[in-house]
């Protein structure tokens, strides 16, 4: 038996020879200008965003692995390509599958990473990687995209500023950043939103709450900690979060039934649908990132029927959300991040399925000053699927660190910073390397 | 509706009222001098370990000139003891008994009751195994969390010696089914890779839930940070890559196969080394105390052996400390997996540490003694300004958050005057666990993570004031819910709030607090007095000391 290393060291430092060890290590020796200057080195080598950097996210999280050979990179006619077609979009020579046609017609937005890579292969785990760029640490938890934009983009709104909408087993979290940076979490938004609604008049819920804070809280605050509330338990903070929550004219922005129709229509009659037009609702009143989930996509058997299924899902969903966002000048602030776990291989199952493949799959990215019309790498038509390195097969290989780090970098987020994990680890919020085609310069 | 429908419902509500009635004048719980006999022994027994512990944080706190927290009330201790042991605050029907017992044997005999209980071994079971094999999902079909999850408790219910509770997780062979035991090794398996247990996964597992070191870090290169010290007291030494490598060589021969988990005497383990160009055999190797390693014919049974010797003090402190942890809601030492191999270390583990092993690793005895600590017995608050400091020191009992587990078990107990617990009628058993699971998924489990402070979310805060599950144990249910059943019961005021406090905090009102809520009953202005209940119950409910342990 033999095991491997990873191929990158991301177990909390960049090899550990972070800015600590490394100024530790230059001021014992002579060569303490050399530090500032290598570092300012670094940051000048990656371009910055030009003009405003992007504001928000919206995470198209596709749970259980697209196929990438149905979706966004098809090889029709090829030993490893089933059933899928390849149909042409609105940039010339990008061609994606037959099921995606009105996401064709917005690919002037959008550009591919066809080469992404992960090394894990279980839902579980690659979903914590895909959400999180770093790998499964039994001795920590790493935030989610959306916790770490909330943390570093700070602003004050009544309704929460991370949501996962449809959420299934894996949510986005807060890690290390704390529980309250975790996504509010809510379903179809066209039922009510969960726990908002008083359950009994506005006159005993007054009452309550009085007896609440003058008997009861008074009673436990005496002999303990002068700050209890704010150093420690948070519990009339959170009320008054609550309550404003609970009045908040924003609230409106969950309901998309008060969307027109037509509008309803075009995103689909489908919870995903409503899920997209509630991100572009959300992402209007100020909501730094939200996570809609289509799930549905782990299809050990009969792939192609299954996957063009859900595709009829996305595909209306996806083109209407970008369509919307530019129409209502979003979408220039706005990254719209598509992806999964990970893809689904090459080779066809005795079940007409496809198992789960990290070795080279497709996240699609559009807006927020990403350079749309685009594809990063290639995945072979003709891949050595015997190959013990399979990355051979993928042409401009890109890790999904790099993809965490290309949309922070994108929103001005300096994700080389560290970050101190509790109680001595200082992690970056990213490890990976910005996709330099993808910023607008 | 007819006569009989009226005569039938009338004797449904007369059995329903006599139950509770019966709840709260009668000694509900049987064989209270037996276990308080027990109790006297078991206080015999441990009071010298006790005293030096108690001595040892004593001198602590005199060093840092600290002032430490008076007593705690029998029942706030006792609310503690269960909220750590079951993961839910006592039953209204569990304290008339305590109520029962003379003071000064009250706790030796609720942990002896405690400890009894199949609740005990449940939820100790599920609060072990999050640091043996976490909270995953795991391998399909060859991995079994409940099986594995329930063998547990099968230990604890017979108490067996930990060391060789871990000595069988490390070496058990067989199917995952007929050898629960061995879903410690196959929770590791990747099945999307090679079908076969990950040695670095196990190697990672055991540093951390055994020893309660952190080397993980050292999978990949050596430490580089001077965090990880390695090697004899007197030489202490920074961790090495091969410090990790030798040790996951121990599973290097591990192998599952159509009979299950076994070994395969044969197979090596082998790595790339950071820099190195090709791979390397590793063999298996002890990174401290190499004296101890004892040839036991297979890798595992010696890895197995030396983990858990008597001399390795690694491994008791580590147990201490999670033990601790579980019933403070905080460790000893933090983070939990991350004690220092030669120290420092705080008062009581080395003395905690010895008594473990002296005595047979025995699980219960040091639960005993924890729970007689002063640290332990101590009140939250103080007459004096407290800091931040004074917890830091234990010098008061910490704040500490609930669980979601342990908020909603306490929901649903404390709306009930009797207990929930095997005996309990299925529909109630099954109501909890299907609430449970409902409101943990909202209010977010901690997952392996269970020891760090987090919460007091928007999300936690709306799910407790406007949730399912607390509006459906406080609403007018006079099969169910204590707030209907206590007012259909007594007419005096006094004692119903006396009775709602009890059941959701543990203690009694103070004077000012009843006197608050027994004329919000008198006065029902537009509320009927079952609605007052209901907002009593929902106050209590919501507030920071019903969902902090204190």
């Amino acid at each position: 038996m033999h095991t491997q290393i990873p191929s990158r060291i991301e177990c909390g430092g960049l090899d550990h020879w972070n800015r600590r060890t490394l100024l530790r290590a230059a001021a014992a020796g002579t060569l303490s200008w050399l530090t500032p200057l290598a570092r300012s080195l670094t940051r000048a080598a990656e371009k910055a965003p030009r003009g405003t950097p992007a504001k928000s996210v919206i995470v198209l999280w596709m749970q259980g692995g697209p196929s990438q050979l149905e979706t966004f990179d098809p090889h029709p006619n090829t030993r490893i390509g089933g059933e899928s077609k390849a149909i042409k979009t609105t940039v010339p020579g990008i061609k994606i599958g037959s099921g995606l046609s009105h996401v064709a017609e917005q690919m002037q937005h959008i550009s591919l990473i066809r080469s992404t890579f992960s090394d894990q292969k279980d839902h579980e785990r690659a979903t914590y990687n895909a959400k999180t760029g770093f790998r499964p640490d039994p001795t920590m938890v790493h935030p989610a995209l959306g916790a770490i934009i909330c943390k570093q983009l700070t602003d004050e709104l009544d309704i929460p500023r991370h949501i996962s909408i449809l959420p299934d087993s894996w949510p986005a979290r807060g890690g290390y950043l704390g529980d309250q940076y975790d996504a509010f979490q809510v379903g179809d938004p066209k039922e009510p939103l969960p726990d908002l609604t008083k359950t009994v008049s506005q006159r005993r819920y007054d009452r309550r709450l009085e007896d609440l804070e003058k008997i009861v809280e008074t009673e436990f605050r005496r002999g303990r900690l002068q700050k209890l509330d704010q150093q420690k338990t948070l519990h009339n903070i959170s009320i008054r979060r609550a309550m404003r929550m609970m009045s908040s004219q924003q609230l409106q922005a969950f309901d998309v039934m008060k969307a027109s129709q037509n509008l309803r229509n075009r995103y689909g009659n489908t919870p995903f649908g409503r899920g997209c037009l509630a991100a572009c609702q959300l992402i209007k009143a100020g909501v730094r990132c939200v996570e809609v989930t289509l799930n549905g996509w782990d299809t050990h058997i009969n792939n192609h029927e299954l996957q063009q299924k859900r595709m009829a899902i996305l595909d209306p969903a996806m083109a209407t959300l970008i369509k919307h966002l530019k129409e209502d000048e979003l979408l220039d602030h706005t990254i719209v991040l598509w992806g999964g776990e990970f893809g689904r291989e090459p080779r066809i199952n005795a079940a007409e399925g496809r198992d789960h493949w990290p070795h080279g799959f497709t996240v699609a990215m559009a807006g927020g000053g990403i350079v749309g019309g685009q594809v990063i790498g290639a995945t072979s038509p003709s891949p050595d699927l015997k190959s013990p390195r399979p990355l051979t097969n993928v042409e401009n290989p890109r890790s999904i660190a790099d993809i965490h780090a290309t949309v922070l970098h994108a929103l001005g987020i300096d994700f080389h910073q560290e970050m101190y994990d509790p109680p001595i680890r200082p992690v970056r919020l990213s490890e990976g390397k910005v996709i330099k085609q993808l910023i607008r310069s | 509706m007819s006569k009989r429908d009226f005569l039938f419902i009338g004797t449904c509500l007369c059995g329903l009222g006599a139950v509770a009635l019966s709840l709260l004048s009668r000694d509900p719980l049987h064989g209270s001098s037996s276990k308080a006999n027990s109790g006297d022994r078991m206080i015999a027994d441990i009071e010298e370990t006790r005293l030096r512990v108690d001595r040892a944080f004593q001198e602590d706190w005199n060093q840092a000139d600290l002032q430490s927290a008076a007593g705690a009330s029998n029942l706030l201790i006792a609310r503690r003891l269960s909220l750590a042991l079951t993961g839910t605050v006592p039953s209204f029907e569990e304290i008339r008994a305590l109520q029962k017992i003379p003071k000064q044997q009250q706790i030796p005999w609720w942990v002896n009751h405690l400890l009894s209980d199949q609740r005990y071994a449940d939820y100790l079971a599920e609060r072990l195994a999050r640091a043996y094999v976490g909270t995953e999902n795991g391998p399909f079909l060859v991995y079994r969390r409940r099986r594995f999850v329930s063998w547990l408790s099968d230990q604890l219910v017979e108490n067996r010696p930990y060391d060789q509770l871990v000595r069988e997780l490390i070496t058990a062979d067989g199917l995952w089914t007929d050898a629960p035991a061995a879903n410690f090794v196959t929770v590791t398996i990747d099945q999307n890779g090679d079908n076969q247990p990950d040695e670095t996964r196990l190697a990672g597992r055991i540093t951390r839930a055994f020893l309660g070191i952190r080397i993980d870090c050292l999978q990949c290169h050596d430490d580089k940070l001077d965090q990880i010290v390695l090697g004899q007291s007197e030489a202490p030494r920074t961790g090495l890559q091969s410090d990790f490598h030798q040790l996951a060589s121990f599973f290097g021969s591990v192998e599952n196969s159509m009979t299950g988990i076994r070994d395969q005497s044969k197979q090596a383990y082998s790595v790339k080394y950071l820099d190195r160009e090709e791979e390397e055999r590793v063999d298996p190797a002890v990174p401290f105390y190499p004296h101890l390693l004892d040839d036991q014919g297979s890798k595992r049974k010696t890895l197995a052996h030396w983990i858990t010797s008597d001399g390795n003090k690694a491994f008791s402190r580590a147990t201490v400390n999670r033990v601790w942890a579980i019933m403070f809601g905080q460790p000893l030492v933090k983070p939990i997996d991350s004690i220092p191999l030669h120290g420092p270390f705080p008062p009581g583990l080395e003395l905690l540490a010895s008594d473990f092993v002296e005595h047979d690793f025995d699980l219960a005895r040091l639960i005993h003694i924890i729970s007689s600590l002063k640290v332990f017995q101590q009140e939250s608050r103080a007459d004096f300004p407290v800091t931040q400091e004074h917890e830091d020191h234990w010098a008061v009992f910490p704040l500490t958050r609930l669980r979601p587990e342990q908020v909603a078990g306490s929901i649903i107990q404390a709306c009930s005057l009797t207990t929930i617990d095997a005996n309990s009628h299925i529909f109630r058993q099954l109501a909890r666990y299907f609430g449970e699971g409902d409101f943990i998924r909202r209010y977010g489990d901690l997952g392996d993570d269970e020891f760090s402070d987090r919460g007091g979310t928007v999300t936690q805060r709306l799910l407790m004031l406007n949730g399912k599950l607390v509006r459906e144990h406080t609403e007018d249910n006079p099969v169910t819910n204590a707030s209907t059943r206590i007012v259909m019961v007594t007419e005096d005021n006094a004692k119903a709030v006396e009775t709602a406090y009890l059941s959701i905090f543990s203690r009694h009102p103070t004077a000012h607090e009843r006197e608050h809520f027994r004329e919000r009953l008198e006065q029902p202005a537009t509320e009927t007095r079952t609605q007052q209940m209901e907002d009593l119950f929902w106050v209590l409910l919501n507030s920071t000391e019903f969902s902090w342990n204190h």
